[in-house]
């Protein structure tokens, strides 16, 4: 069973109705119990780093989720969720992420010009490091990204990146902690694909 | 980089996809569910699932439809139609929806723009306007394109931008059903005036359209309904037929 951590942020229905649509197993929960008892773990998350933080912590998933990580639970971290994996955000203020990962979390349109903000549709992927995560993800694949913040200073998890004036990590992942910077619940039949690898790690 | 993207948008009424021209003579097409299915397996980057009828008879959109739609297709989903207030958002985006477009409900209360911007995110908000000529001036009409709102198309454009909207939705009522091209010129008063994305809508008739449009660097995104309806182009090979012509495609 995957849990898929409802912790008040963002839309889980596309989520869930793909893991569902894949016949992978999933509960979308906020009990302790259950995520511990999870056979893997997504961290999903819209919104902003600093409020998404803070009810990590105040609900206590931030303590359970680095117990876990430690104990080699595989967690996928999603959009926001993959950004609160690194150690530290600068989006609007200073704040402390997961530190499951090295690197943080900038605002993308101080590295780029002339090109908006967000970064926003179908990008491709560039692999910089060939892990299991893509047994089924080809370069020439698309992702479909939304998000103004990108995580810097990552060398050691980089996996891969999409090019957009910048490369920005798509991709990161150490061991069984993982992230993906677009969402593969809207990216279609690959975004599927990539699931389905995570879930059969 | 990112790709530029193919719209099919279902015009949903009474739970059924139709397509008007110039928005009347309306014709049934098919299950909305099953066109969402259609499109997806065909490589549509997006789809947008509008109420025709919602702004103007007060209908609320189908939210099981939606729900059913967004369960089966895993790609970005746009709902309008009907938009009024932040309840509607949220009805919506709890069925499945990534996105909001809001049309006649952001001109009786342009506040709902920046409200639902504040609650959801900038890119949860499309702003989508109905735009006709009018002595000479783009004009914002409303209902479907029944009403002169008086609203200049410029003004409001920016308006929408600066009060958080992610995206404009560009209808030309001028063009819109006489399947003769996108309103390039509409197009590109508007696109010159806001950097967020410009989904062009209303005209398109043959793949050669959306090329136009790509290359005039007028939008990010081509919208259409009847053509990819009806099979008159079909949106494989659009895209392939844009790729070849170093537009970049997700395929």
């Amino acid at each position: 069973m995957i849990a898929i951590i409802d912790y008040g942020c963002g839309n889980l229905f596309s989520l869930s109705r793909s893991l569902q649509f894949l016949g992978i197993e999933s509960k979308i929960t906020g009990d302790a119990a259950e995520i511990s008892d999870a056979d893997k773990i997504i961290l999903p998350g819209v919104g902003a780093f600093g409020d998404a933080a803070e009810k990590l912590n105040s609900t206590g998933h931030a303590d359970l989720l680095k117990k876990l990580a430690k104990e080699g639970r595989y967690i996928l971290g999603i959009c926001l969720g993959m950004q609160l994996l690194f150690e530290k955000s600068y989006e609007y203020g200073e704040h402390s992420g997961l530190g499951l990962l090295e690197g943080g979390v900038y605002p993308l349109d101080a590295d780029i010009s002339g090109l908006k903000v967000p970064h926003m549709g179908w990008n491709k992927l560039d692999i910089v490091r060939d892990d299991p995560i893509f047994a089924n993800t080809g370069k020439d694949d698309y992702f479909y990204f939304v998000h103004s913040f990108y995580a810097k200073n990552c060398d050691s998890c980089l996996l891969a990146t999409a090019e957009y004036g910048v490369d920005v990590p798509a991709v990161a992942g150490r061991d069984n902690v993982y992230g993906t910077q677009f969402h593969p619940e809207k990216s279609g039949e690959k975004g599927l694909a990539l699931l389905k690898t995570f879930a059969e790690l | 980089m990112i790709t530029k993207r193919i719209i099919p948008c279902l015009d949903v009424r009474d739970g059924r996809v139709v397509k008007g021209v110039n928005f009347e003579g309306i014709k049934d097409v098919a299950s909305p569910v099953d066109m969402a299915k259609f499109y997806n397996e065909s490589g549509a980057d997006e789809l947008v699932f509008y109420d025709i009828t919602a702004s103007h008879e007060g209908r609320r959109l189908f939210t099981d439809i939606l729900r059913q739609a967004a369960s089966e297709v895993f790609i970005p989903l746009t709902v309008g139609g009907g938009i009024n207030t932040l309840d509607d958002f949220d009805r919506v985006l709890k069925c499945g929806a990534d996105k909001v477009s809001v049309n006649s409900g952001a001109i009786k209360n342009p506040e709902l723009i920046g409200k639902a911007a504040k609650k959801y995110g900038d890119q949860c908000v499309v702003l989508s306007m109905d735009v006709k000529r009018v002595d000479g001036q783009f004009r914002v009409f409303q209902n479907g394109g029944r009403i002169d709102t008086g609203i200049d198309a410029l003004e409001w454009a920016v308006y929408g931008q600066k009060n958080g909207a992610g995206e404009l939705v560009v209808n030309s009522i001028d063009t819109d059903g006489l399947k003769n091209g996108f309103d390039l010129e509409m197009l590109k008063a508007i696109s010159d005036l806001v950097t967020i994305p410009v989904i062009a809508s209303g005209g398109a008739g043959k793949k050669e359209d959306f090329l136009d449009l790509f290359n005039a660097g007028v939008a990010d995104a081509g919208l259409a309904a009847s053509i990819f309806h009806f099979k008159q182009v079909n949106i494989k090979e659009l895209k392939l037929y844009l790729r070849e012509n170093n537009i970049e495609m997700r395929i």
